[in-house]
Formats: C-alpha cells, structure tokens, sequence
C-alpha cells in the first residue's frame, strides 16, 4: 500500500523520481510550487498576514471600547459603520484566513508527508490550486473593505435578514464580496482535505502502521473531515444568502415565506465543528512537543485518538447551543443542553492525558515547551467557562455578553496563537535549518502569555457584569456605565497593546533566524518522528532515501536502551 | 456571586444564578485541580531534579485509572448541572404561569416598541399605549410578553432579570417575566442588528402601584404611537423592500 503511494506521489514531480531533480526557476519553485513544502510555506506566510491584519482590527475596536469617541492613532474617530466592519472582519478572518490556514493548511502541507515519510502529497496540483483559491479569497475580502459603504457588519455569523438586504446592512458591495470571499475560502479547504486524506491513506512509509502515526498528522486528518463532512451545508447556504442579497430571492426573508432561523441552523451545523476544526491540530501540535521535551513515551496514545475521534462526531449534534435564546422551539434546547456537556467529557479526559504525560518526566523548559504547556494552562479556562454556556439555563443571561467572547478567545487564543507558536518554534529548526533565539522566543512567551489573561480576564467579569457584545459604545447604557466597568475595559485593551508589541519580538526573531540563525542538524531536539530524519531543510523529495517506519513515534526513555530516543525509522536489532 | 456583579430583579433571577453558582463551584473545582496537578508536574519533574525520565505507556489498566476515574468523576458533574440547567431553563422558558397582564414587544432599527395594555389590561384595543424605548411595569405582577421584530433579528434583555430572548421577523414569540424590585433597569438590544445596534436600548421602569397609575394617567390612549423621529425611516426602509 504505502509503496504504491510513493508512485502516486512522484507522479506530481512530472515523473521525475527522487534524487533526480532538476534546478526550477524561482516562479516555478516559489509562486507556483507543486513541492508541499513551499505550499507550506505560502498558506504559513499569507495566513501570518491575514492574522495580523484582524489584530490591528482588534486594536481599533479595542480602542473604541475602552475610551469611546476618542480618535484612535492610525484610524482616526471610529464609527459605528468602521467598528461593526471592524468586529465582523476581525472575527472572520482570525477563524477562517488565520486559525485555519496555519494550523491546517500549513502545518498539515509541511508535516504530512514528511511525517509519514513520503516525498510529497498525493495531488500537489490540487494542492496548488487550493492555495492560489484561498489567496484569491483574501484578496476578494481584504478588496471588500474598500469598496463604496465599506466592509461587511453584520458579524461574523452574519444572521440574515441583515445579512441580505442592504437596506438593513448599508453594505451594497460589502456583504456579497465577504459572502462570496468565504464560501471560495471554504472551496480551497475542501480541496486540501481531500488531498490530506489520500495522501495519508496511500502514501505512509513501509512498516507504519495506524497506530503509529503521529497524533498531529491523525488530528489534521480527523479535522479534515469534520470540516467536509459539515461544510456543505454552510456552502448551500452562503449560495442561498449570496442570492438573497443579490438577485432578490427570499431563502431567509420571511415576508416571502424564507426563515432567518434557517441560516443559523446552516451556519452552526458548520460552526461548531469548525471550532474542533482547528482546536484539534493545536491538540496535535502540543501532542508532538510535549513527548520530546519531557523526554516521556505519550500517556495512552489511543485514547487520545480516540478522544478526538468522539469529539469530532459528537461536535455534530451540539449546534443549536448557539440558538437557545434564538427563538427555535425551547424543548431543543434540554436535547442539547445534554450533548453538549457530553462533549466535556472526552476533552477533560484528553486533558488528563496531556498532564499525565509530564508526571515522571525530565522535563526542559524551551520556548517550544513553554509555548505547550501554556496551551493546556489556558485552554483548561476556556473549556470550563464555556460550561456556564452550554448549560441551558445559564446561557439565557450570558448568551452574547462579553463573557462569551473571553470564554471563546480562551480557547481560540490557545489554539491559534499559543499552539501556532510553539509549532513555529519547534519546527522553525526544520523549515529553515536554524534555530530561532530562545531567549527572544521567551522573552515572546512570557510577553505573550501574560497580557493575554491580562485581555480576557477584565473580560469575563465585564461579561457577567452585562456588557453585551458588539455594541459600539456601552456607555449608552447606564448600567454599564460605572467606573469599574470601565477600567476593567480600558485594562483589557491596554493588555492587548502590550501582547501586540511584543509580537515585534517574534517577528523580528523569525525574519533575522531564518537568514542568520544558529545551523541546525537533521534532528535538532533528538525527536524520534520522521521529519526529523530528512535534512533541515528538506529538499525536494525530502528524504535522500525514504524511510521505513519500525515503531510507534512517542518511544522515549526506553528502559534498557543507551540514548533516551528511540527514532521510527531505526531498525531493532 | 452574580449578584454583587449585577442586581437580580425577577422572580427566576436567582434560580439562574443558582445554575451559575453550580456550574463555577464544580468547574472551578476541576480547573484547579487540573491546573494545580500541571504545574506541580512542570516543577516537580523539571531536568534540573529529574534528569531521567520514567517509561509510562499510559496502556495499562493500573494507569488507566487515572484516565477513567475523571472521566467518571466528570460524567457526574456534568449530570449534576445538567439537572440544575435544565429546572432553571423549563421554568423561564417552557412554563406559563397564570399572567395578570400582557405587553407586546417590537423591536424596530434601531428601538424598542413597547406596547401596554392600558386601563382595560388587554392588548389590541384603543386604550393601548404604545411607547418608545420605555417599558412600564408593575412590580410583583407576572408580565406575558409578545415579542415581534419589524425589520432584522432583535435580542429582548432585560439582563437585572437574567432575561433574554431573540426577536424574529416574522414570528410573534411568548414568555412571561415577573419583576420583583422596584427601579430603572436597561433593556439593551443584544443581538447585532446594523449600525444603530450600540445605541439601542430601552428602560424598563418597574413601580409600584400607585406610580403605574400615574404614568398611565400623563399617556392619552394611543397618544405615543410611533411618534419619534428615527421610526420614521424606518417605515422608508420598509417601503423600499
């Protein structure tokens, strides 16, 4: 099987093998790369851009909460139509142009096929053509906050009938071209799955067995299809609503017998999933650093797999917890109420494992490392706050306030900005055959993690207190016009000036160690997967002699053995 | 708790609180032990005190253990709040209660339309009193309400009576709230609902007796309908559907 794979890989080298590549030019190597890697590398750098992108946003809207009517530096006065394009385009792209792209597409390009030994994916022209729709897709958004009544503000759910009507939203151009920017997006995600799949269904080195796949290539792969397993309903929709907003039909228009509730029904059988969409590559990341800093085998790999592959299914049947105060009928809500505290169970139980594995370990605190265990630290807080949501009868008080917002950004900021780091750190070593600095890098951890809490913390009791979400001036409402309120808002945003300045540390880091950093080997952190046996960084081809699996990826600290690393591809004897 | 966060002025406020106060006792009770066993590990096993680290496959039944004990443990939290969740939720929103009077609500970009009953305490009739932003009510005496959206989606809440629910064109939907503390409390639209939606929001005003009657006494019947000025565009908007 896995051999066979190797062919189907090659055909994408235009049916040259390995170990005979010829020299492509620059355009070929760098702009339209077949090579998986390079593809990597184009969704890691559009999706880094597209992220800081949504944080300046976050850094206007910040700004307007906290001194409300003040001119912010480099916007200007914010208004109502700027802060609520702000807020909607801050929340889309961090999910779906940032989380996504990074934590999928770019570290699920770049790992694959290098962890499971291969020379590359199975479809790399479908591969390429994913990537060139999604940077087609920000173009066609970034262009719609620039068009006459700027960008879209109906909020990244975009609930219809303000969503399709611009004599709601004000939006004549913004709305379709956010609408049309996101349903092309999801195109390009539903071509890189079907790639993921195949590639590592057929393409696994001899001798790897299910069980011996490293957990981050299972969770992409599990991601992969929970997110084209739920998308197609959300893409039927964002066709249906592209229509009602443009060539007047009336889906969602209950006037002419449309339902808005529909579209939210539509939108959450993707949405919730898609939160596992991305939280499970994170998991998977902090899977691979954890085993090779604490020096420890993974505890209970199949659990772990397992775990993820019950969340993924009941992630299906959790959605309407989105709705319970959305007018769908009131006994649906007792039916999810149960599903969705279910679903605690095999996240705290994946938890569990995860902390066990330190016990009894030998544990070094690098960058990476810290990176991953602030991931656990901080995502714990964001799953126990989302109970209170989940939890019917208390979500009727918290549904929208701004402790919904900490509560999700306590587990969005862990998965795509804590765990994208330490995937970064640690793998940085491999993408460009140098190290990044690691008093730098803690300098950024403790820069990072820090204000962080510093953000969503303020935000919680802000939240519970009554501040409801994107309203552009709470001072409007007498309630949450107090003091306190008001300097736990102006901490919350003063925090995120700190954490956004500290980001210059790490891209100043990352920009000057991929030209001058220290030389890395081969396998830098002694870590027994197969990436580590290509070169740093691989060619094309990666491997000079493709590898052959004899073990499980996590064997550290064998006892009776010399090193404490027991590589995947080193034969017993 | 909640309460010294935000006022509690219904009468199912503090059963929602109660779920609340639940959900944090058992689930600041799991992250402090999680997060307490995290760190304690980090510091425990650092290299510099445990330079070599234990072979622990995490597979066998003695280790699994400390898998399935949580699992249990958590399963039983999660039936515990499960029980208190869903009391509080069929008491607000599956129960009518008998109601002594009825409001409508409307929500319109970007105000609340608040529609009393009047004298007769029947809706629909020609003593109705239709006003903007302001919701009068009686304290002690349970409210039906009628809620409808004129234009976009709406959220009604009345957060110092942990009250919320959407409002959707095209649907009349009913809930009952009882208020139980007199005062001016703020009736924020919570659902995004354009560029008006920061500034939307109503008071609602809860009296006794005696200064309902004299709220009711100033208001001519009818003599409020629709008379601000921001309604207005609103019926333009819904001309040029």
């Amino acid at each position: 099987m896995a051999t066979q794979g190797h062919a189907a890989a090659a055909n994408g080298h235009d049916a040259h093998g390995h170990g005979d590549h010829h020299e492509l030019s620059f355009l070929q190597k760098y702009i339209f790369p077949l090579d998986h890697k390079i593809i990597g590398m184009q969704y890691l750098f559009t999706g880094i851009f597209m992220g800081v992108i949504g944080a300046l946003m976050s850094y206007a809207f910040r700004m307007q909460m906290a001194f409300p009517g003040k001119a912010v530096p480099l916007f200007g006065l914010i208004t109502p139509e700027f802060y609520n394009s702000m807020v909607t385009n801050h929340g889309s792209i961090m999910i779906f142009w940032f989380a996504m792209p990074v934590l999928i597409a770019a570290f699920g390009n770049f790992l694959i096929p290098l962890m499971i030994g291969c020379d590359d994916m199975v479809f790399p022209r479908v591969n390429r053509l994913s990537y060139q729709i999604f940077l087609l897709s920000a173009v066609i958004l970034i262009a719609s906050m620039f068009v006459p009544g700027g960008g879209f503000g109906g909020a990244w759910t975009s609930y219809p009938p303000l969503s399709a009507s611009a004599v709601y939203n004000q939006t004549p151009y913004g709305a379709p071209m956010w609408l049309l920017a996101v349903a092309l997006e999801f195109v390009a995600f539903l071509l890189g799955g079907i790639n993921f799949i195949t590639t590592l269904m057929n393409a696994r080195a001899p001798g790897m067995k299910m069980y011996d796949i490293p957990i981050v290539v299972w969770m992409i792969i599990i991601a992969s299809i929970l997110f084209m397993a739920s998308v197609g309903p959300l893409i039927a929709g964002a066709v249906m609503l592209l229509f009602d907003q443009t060539i007047g039909t009336g889906f969602f228009d209950p006037v002419r017998g449309g339902d808005p509730v529909l579209w939210q029904h539509l939108f959450w059988f993707f949405g919730h999933p898609e939160v596992y969409v991305v939280l499970l590559p994170a998991l998977g990341i902090v899977a691979e650093i954890l085993p090779v800093f604490a020096r420890k085998k993974l505890f209970a790999y199949k659990t772990i797999l397992w775990t993820a592959i019950a969340t993924g299914v009941l992630s299906f049947v959790v959605w309407a917890h989105h709705q319970f105060v959305a007018g769908i009928d009131p006994r649906m809500a007792n039916i999810f109420t149960v599903t969705t505290l279910l679903i605690s169970v095999p996240i705290t139980e994946m938890l569990f494992v995860y902390i066990g594995t330190l016990y009894g370990g030998s544990i070094l605190l690098t960058t990476p490392m810290l990176f991953a265990i602030a991931f656990i630290a901080e995502f714990l807080i964001g799953g126990v706050t989302g109970i209170f949501l989940g939890a019917s009868g208390s979500d009727i008080y918290f549904h929208d306030t701004y402790f919904v917002l900490a509560h999700f950004h306590y587990t969005f900021v862990p998965i795509a900005v804590i765990a994208v780091f330490a995937g970064i750190y640690y793998w940085f070593p491999k993408m460009f055959g140098r190290f990044m600095n690691d008093f730098w890098g803690k300098v950024h951890f403790w820069g990072t993690a820090i204000p962080f809490n510093g953000i969503f913390l303020p935000l919680f009791y802000t939240g519970a207190a009554g501040d409801h979400r994107r309203s552009f001036d709470l001072l409007n409402f007498p309630e949450l016009n107090q003091p306190n309120l008001i300097f736990a808002r102006q901490f919350a945003t003063i925090s995120l000036l700190v954490m956004l300045a500290f980001q210059v540390i790490f891209f100043i880091n990352f920009f000057y160690c991929m030209f001058r950093g220290r030389k890395a080997g081969a396998n830098p952190w002694n870590a027994n997967t197969l990436e580590w046996v290509a070169p740093s960084p691989p060619p094309h081809g990666n491997f000079a002699e493709l590898p052959n699996c004899h073990r499980g990826p996590y064997e550290y600290s064998v006892p009776g053995r010399d090193s404490d690393y027991w590589p995947q591809n080193e034969p017993a004897t | 708790m909640m309460e010294s966060l935000i006022a509690a002025a219904s009468s199912y406020a503090g059963q929602i609180d109660q779920v609340t106060h639940v959900v944090a006792i058992l689930g600041g009770f799991w992250l402090l032990l999680a997060e307490a066993a995290l760190f304690y590990f980090v510091f425990r096993y650092r290299r510099s005190r445990s330079p070599k680290a234990q072979y622990i496959t995490g597979e066998t039944k003695q280790q699994m253990k400390w898998i399935h004990w949580p699992h249990n443990l958590v399963l039983l939290c999660d039936i515990v709040i499960l029980v208190f969740a869903v009391r509080a939720w069929y008491h607000v929103k599956q129960e009518m209660p008998p109601t002594d009077d009825e409001v409508r609500v409307v929500g319109h970009q970007w105000a609340w339309e608040f529609v009393h009953s009047g004298p007769d305490g029947k809706l629909g009739t020609d003593d109705d009193v239709s006003v903007v932003d302001e919701l009068h009510l009686i304290v002690n005496k349970t409210y039906k309400f009628k809620l409808e959206a004129a234009d976009v989606l709406h959220s009604f809440s009345i957060p110092v009576f942990r009250f919320k629910q959407d409002a959707v064109p095209g649907r009349q939907i009913s809930g009952w709230f009882k208020p139980t503390k007199t005062g001016q409390y703020d009736v924020p639209c919570s659902q995004m609902c354009g560029i008006g939606h920061g500034i939307m929001g109503g008071q609602v005003y809860v009296h006794t007796p005696e200064e309902y009657r004299q709220w009711l006494d100033s208001k001519a019947p009818k003599s409020a309908a629709l008379p601000v000025e921001g309604l207005d565009r609103i019926a333009m908007n819904q001309g040029g559907m």
